[in-house]
């Protein structure tokens, strides 16, 4: 057992900007062993951003993340791909491979990077196809038959099909209608809940936030200003958060 | 100040490029369709182009030669030209534009929509998987469609010769051989293997940094064919100097 205070995921001082737009400034944030973490923010505040820091996609300009207090920023690109293998990244386009069907989709990470033999491999995608309420006349189409709500499901699978200690999901319900929604949010729960893993999830929907979290953070001009149990969230007293909880016009936060 | 940029990006690009063609892991599964895609399904392309070369090429030869009494050559100049300069620059351009553009667009897609990205998440090396392959697959089908395309020219030149310019079957075939020699194919073959590898590393690399959006990738797929194109232009002058230059 490892020390209790030790945070899954220790974020400090995180720092990353595009040319003169700066997205991320200073921000702070630790994700506890076995927590549910939502970050909430408006469109285009670096929430993808800050993921993409976490997993090692984007390298920051200043700041530390520590995995197990381990020190991930920095380190060599060939480490850094070696600790891709403990995480699971849910896209907010979902990133399926056009090219290849369904079943190869989810069985990718196992095949291609731990070297399963392919039969293996697809028994344990259908397994987890499964999971997420696909049969195996989904598992032979390619991505592009599939609807945006199947498109996510088979991404969820493909996340969690090497069963990743870390998962990472952006807007998991973005564009669905509200069921479906209501559905994938069910899954994440359960594919938490099933691997005991650390979530950190991105979202703009509340409700979403509130079924999936313990844990609401508010992203707002690069830092978490923001941060408290879910069920705290309706009444923060933050100005922020409550213009961006309850949709006002008027507040703190300005369009543009 | 972005002209060196845009120099040191590509050269790392090339770099890495080259390094994943030789280092495990391999996809052989990926670089067997990569060759069926480019050897294969480039043949009509390239059959087309080289054979009408080679029959405006005997025409030609034969209408200037014939001002100073030298009909003659034609086949030479026919096994000649296609085999050193109009075999590998014509399917090089050929390749260009069908494979450097659908490899541009495709790998660009990838970008824009984070499956290369998800490639990495993966554990799998974008290089390794995407990039390798098609540069190797360039590098060897290229080789084998200039050969095919060398024999449908010359065989181009005989029809016209033969059967146009009444030529004897048996004399043209004897001319065509004659004064051939193993330079003259092998530089057409390095030349080949040269131009496949440029076509795909265009390709490949105007995708991979592809801008986002629909319109980045249509300007990748378009710089990926201009400057493949005149790559093998000069690339093409360089490789005739360095074997015929002296
Ligand atoms: N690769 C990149 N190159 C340049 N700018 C980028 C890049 N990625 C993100 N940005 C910029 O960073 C900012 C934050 O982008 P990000 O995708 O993190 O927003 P977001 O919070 O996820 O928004 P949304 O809710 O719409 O997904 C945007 O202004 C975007 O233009
Ligand atoms: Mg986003």
């Amino acid at each position: 057992m490892r020390d209790n205070c030790e945070p899954k995921i220790r974020i400090r001082g995180l720092n990353k900007s595009f040319g003169a737009n700066q997205v991320l400034r200073g921000l702070d944030l630790d994700v506890q062993a076995g927590e549910s973490v939502a970050v909430i923010g408006g469109s285009g505040t670096g929430k993808s951003v800050l993921l993409k820091c976490v997993i090692g996609l984007l390298e920051p300009d200043a700041g530390t993340i520590e995995l197990d207090g381990e020190t991930v920023t920095g380190l060599s690109k060939t480490s850094r791909e070696a600790m891709m293998a403990r995480f699971g990244l849910l896209f907010q386009g979902s990133a399926l491979f056009d090219s290849i069907p369904v079943l190869d989709n989810v069985a990718f990470g196992l095949v291609s990077a731990q070297q399963m033999p392919k039969q293996r491999a697809q028994a344990i995608a259908l397994d987890k196809l499964a999971q997420v309420g696909l049969d195996e006349d989904v598992a032979v189409m390619y991505p592009a038959e599939l609807s945006g709500g199947m498109r996510k499901r088979v991404a969820l699978a493909r996340t969690i099909a090497s069963d990743p200690d870390i998962l990472l999901f952006d807007e998991p319900t973005t564009g669905l209608d509200p069921i479906m929604g209501d559905v994938i949010d069910k899954l994440i729960v359960n594919c938490v809940h099933d691997l005991a893993a650390t979530a950190l999830t991105i979202t703009h929907d509340m409700d979403s936030a509130k079924r999936i979290s313990n844990r609401i953070a508010m992203l707002y001009g690069g830092r978490i200003i923001w941060s408290g149990p879910a069920v705290e969230v309706d009444t923060s007293g933050d100005p922020v958060v409550d213009q961006f909880v309850h949709g006002h016009v008027k507040g703190p936060i300005t369009s543009g | 100040m972005n002209f060196l940029a845009a120099t040191g990006r590509l050269s790392s690009f090339t770099a890495a490029a080259i390094s994943h063609c030789v280092r495990p892991p391999f996809y052989p599964r990926i670089l067997f369709q990569q060759i069926i895609e480019i050897g294969f399904y480039s043949l009509p392309v390239v059959g087309l182009t080289t054979l009408f070369s080679g029959m405006v090429l005997a025409l030609q030869s034969y209408t200037g030669f014939a001002r100073f009494s030298a009909e003659g050559a034609v086949a030479t100049v026919v096994v000649l030209s296609v085999t050193r300069e109009l075999g590998p620059v014509l399917a090089g351009l050929m390749v260009a534009g069908r494979v450097g553009a659908s490899m541009a667009a495709e790998i660009g897609t990838m970008r824009v929509t984070e499956q290369i990205d998800a490639l990495t998440t993966l554990s799998t090396n974008p290089f390794k998987y995407l990039v390798a392959p098609r540069i190797l697959a360039g590098i060897l089908s290229l080789p084998f469609l200039v050969l095919v395309g060398d024999i449908i020219g010359v065989f181009g030149g005989y029809i016209i010769g033969v059967y146009k310019l009444g030529f004897n079957a048996g004399t043209y075939l004897q001319r065509t051989i004659e004064f051939l020699e193993p330079i003259d194919v092998i530089s057409g073959l390095v030349k080949a293997a040269a131009f496949g590898f440029l076509v795909a590393l265009m390709g490949c690399y105007h995708g991979y940094w592809s801008n986002r959006g629909a319109q980045g990738v249509g300007a990748a797929t378009t710089n990926a064919v201009v400057s493949a194109c005149i790559l093998i232009l000069i690339s093409n002058y360089g490789i005739t100097a360095l074997f015929f230059g002296n």
